[in-house]
């Protein structure tokens, strides 16, 4: 019998991450061509709702941990208790997203049993032979490399963005695992989270950021680019020049030391291109570039590019996006 | 205190990517200590400022990352240790992490730092399998580091926000800029780094074979990403170009 492919399902306060039903979807059409079960796994404190969730997206059977050890993430807590449920149950492939709790979360667990994985993939397909192959860009995005698992189960932290979300309504089986969880990994107590609230998508998530760099000319300014972003929905990014001035917040920093990006559409205002830069973003589907220099680096690789003033440029764009409705 | 910190050497984020029969070309590239590293180096030599003891940084890699680990010594850490060995190649995480563990066990640590990532092949795995080899706690992407006793309190940036954990040490942390501004490496430094111990080490020296550490992936197939080109270019007047730049987003890009 199968052993299926699992999805780690990542949820804040309750809410259920848009990677992991990119995973869902994509993983289904690999369940459909395998007739491998597709198992979303969830753990925290009362998550037994997000069952009927993943129920829109396909999935066979819904196995839910719920206990007060899981309310918060732990590495710790969170590896015991998906290390004991992997090895009972034994699935194919373990998929999670490349987000801060899966980057975490999933090398430490690929290490409890003792296999390979693969980070923060772009690419992932079915082959008769080794089951996943996946593809990783590695150099921040100046090369690819193509990696697949000598061991299963196979693990892999998949980069938002990169799949669709595909509907699809099923009725699966809904399994209730216990978590049992080693003294020994409860060793990092969690003290306080704080979640800065905003209206605006996760930058990792985006479908649409609209980026500021050195030309924005100071912090006040960013707000020409909130603007923008609320018409469309959008994420602020920012270049390191930017972060580095002290304009805004390292946490927008978008490139090689910043966050990896992946959006539909990503607009740069003022920002030249640089390679460390591009790290970060160009794996972005649709790049738009605003910048005074014809001859800045991000025209050589913007889709579409207006070479003009931001403070003009911005603001028109913005009515017209207000527009289209 | 003493602190392990693991560095590992990296192509220059500038680096152009060249692969020669199917193998990335590292001929002409200048290598550095992964960003990342630096910053855990420095927040080792904060630490040892104020609570005494000695850093030692280790790596696995070939004859050049000597030179990154005087780097290092130059700083101000205080040993070396680089496991080098001609077996190892297309090593995978698990084997380094493996082969790391190995290394630090021989070594007298309070704590162990390292990077969240390193900037060449971008997996983020290395210092947490190190972490659960080691059976040691481990925090990623940490921001902020206090140390009172055993007790290390730690901020940490997760999606949307930022995090404090409490936890006892040893422990591994790795380190996520805006941890702190890595200072550079003074002429004196330099200097006495000449004269700290570098340890090379092998495999058979850590009691292990290339057998004990082979990979769990398969080796790596390379390629280059197809370049992006230079698109479309909006005419006519600012407003003008807005609209149509709005206009094509919409009709031929679909993405607004
Ligand atoms: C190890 C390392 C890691 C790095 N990591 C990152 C990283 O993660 N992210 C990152 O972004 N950088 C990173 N960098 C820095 C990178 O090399 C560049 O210095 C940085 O990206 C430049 O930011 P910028 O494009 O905003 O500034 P600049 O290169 O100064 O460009 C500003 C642009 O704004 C344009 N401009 C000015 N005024 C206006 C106006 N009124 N209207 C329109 N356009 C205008 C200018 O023509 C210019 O092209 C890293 C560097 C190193 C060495
Ligand atoms: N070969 C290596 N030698 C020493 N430390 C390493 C090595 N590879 C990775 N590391 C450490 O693990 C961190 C994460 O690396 P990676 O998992 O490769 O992204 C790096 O920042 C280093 O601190």
């Amino acid at each position: 019998m199968a052993k299926g492919i699992w999805i780690i399902v990542e949820q804040t306060k309750l809410e259920i991450r848009k990677v992991s039903l990119e995973l869902l979807s994509q993983a289904r059409t690999i369940a459909d061509k395998t007739g491998e079960p597709l198992v979303a796994v969830i753990l925290g404190k009362g998550i037994a709702d997000l069952a009927k969730t993943v129920a829109e997206y396909g999935a066979d059977k819904v196995i839910l941990v719920d206990d007060d050890k899981l309310a918060d993430y732990t590495t710790g807590a969170y590896t015991s208790a998906l290390n004991k449920i992997i090895r009972k149950e034994e699935p194919q492939a373990v998929l999670l997203g490349n987000t801060a709790i899966g980057k975490d979360l999933a090398p430490r667990l690929a290490h409890r049993l003792g296999v390979g994985m693969a980070s923060d993939c772009t690419g992932m397909e079915y082959d008769e032979a080794n089951f996943l192959t996946f593809k990783r860009p590695i150099y921040g995005g100046k090369a690819f490399a193509e990696v697949t698992a000598n061991a299963r189960p196979i693990l892999a932290t998949i980069r938002p963005n990169t799949f669709p979300v595909v509907a699809k309504a099923s009725q699966p089986e809904v399994v209730n695992e216990t978590a049992e969880i080693d003294a020994a990994d409860l060793r990092a107590i969690v003290k306080e989270i704080a979640l800065v609230a905003s209206a605006r998508p996760e930058l990792i998530e985006a479908n649409v950021i609209i980026s500021g760099g050195r030309g924005m000319k100071g912090p006040e300014n960013y707000v020409i680019l909130e603007a923008c972003a609320d018409v469309i929905g959008a994420a602020v990014g920012a270049s390191r020049a930017a972060v580095d001035a002290g304009w805004i917040e390292q946490k927008f920093q978008v490139g090689q030391t910043g966050k990896t990006v992946s959006p539909t559409l990503y607009i740069a205002c003022g920002i030249s291109g640089a390679i460390q830069h591009l790290a970060g973003m160009g794996s972005s589907k649709v790049i738009v570039a605003i910048n005074k220099d014809p001859e800045a680096n991000i025209f050589t690789l913007a889709d579409y590019g207006i070479v003009g003033d931001l403070f003009e440029i911005v603001p028109l764009l913005t009515e017209e996006f207000k527009k289209l409705g | 205190m003493n602190i392990v910190v693991s560095l590992k050497q990296t192509f220059d984020t500038e680096a152009k990517i060249v692969l020669t029969g199917g193998k990335i070309d590292a001929t002409g590239v200048n290598v550095v200590i992964n960003p990342y590293d630096e910053f855990a180096i420095e927040e080792a030599l904060k630490l040892k400022e104020k609570f005494g003891g000695e850093v030692t940084v280790v790596s696995v890699g070939g004859d050049k990352v000597e030179a990154s680990i005087r780097t290092a010594l130059a700083m101000g850490c205080d040993q070396g240790v680089l496991v080098n060995d001609p077996t190892l190649e297309n090593v995978d995480e698990w084997a380094v992490a493996e082969i790391l563990a190995k290394a630090v066990a021989q070594i007298p640590y309070d704590l162990i730092l390292a990077g969240r990532i390193a900037v060449d092949d971008g997996s983020s795995q290395v210092a947490v399998r190190l972490a659960d080899s080691l059976n040691l706690p481990s925090v990623s992407s940490i921001l902020k580091l206090d140390i009172e006793g055993d007790k290390a309190t730690v901020v940490r940036e997760i999606d949307g926000g930022t995090e404090t954990l409490e936890l006892s040490i040893p422990a591994v942390l790795t380190a996520q800029k805006g941890l702190n501004e890595p200072r550079y490496p003074s002429m004196m430094g330099i200097m006495k780094a000449k004269k700290k111990e570098l340890k090379v080490l092998t495999l058979a020296d850590l009691g292990i074979s290339a057998a004990d550490v082979a990979s769990k992936m398969s080796a790596p197939k390379f390629s280059l990403p197809t370049p992006r080109t230079a698109g479309k270019k909006m005419s006519g007047e600012p407003a003008e170009q807005a609209a149509e730049l709005a206009k094509l987003l919409r009709e031929e890009a679909k993405v607004i």
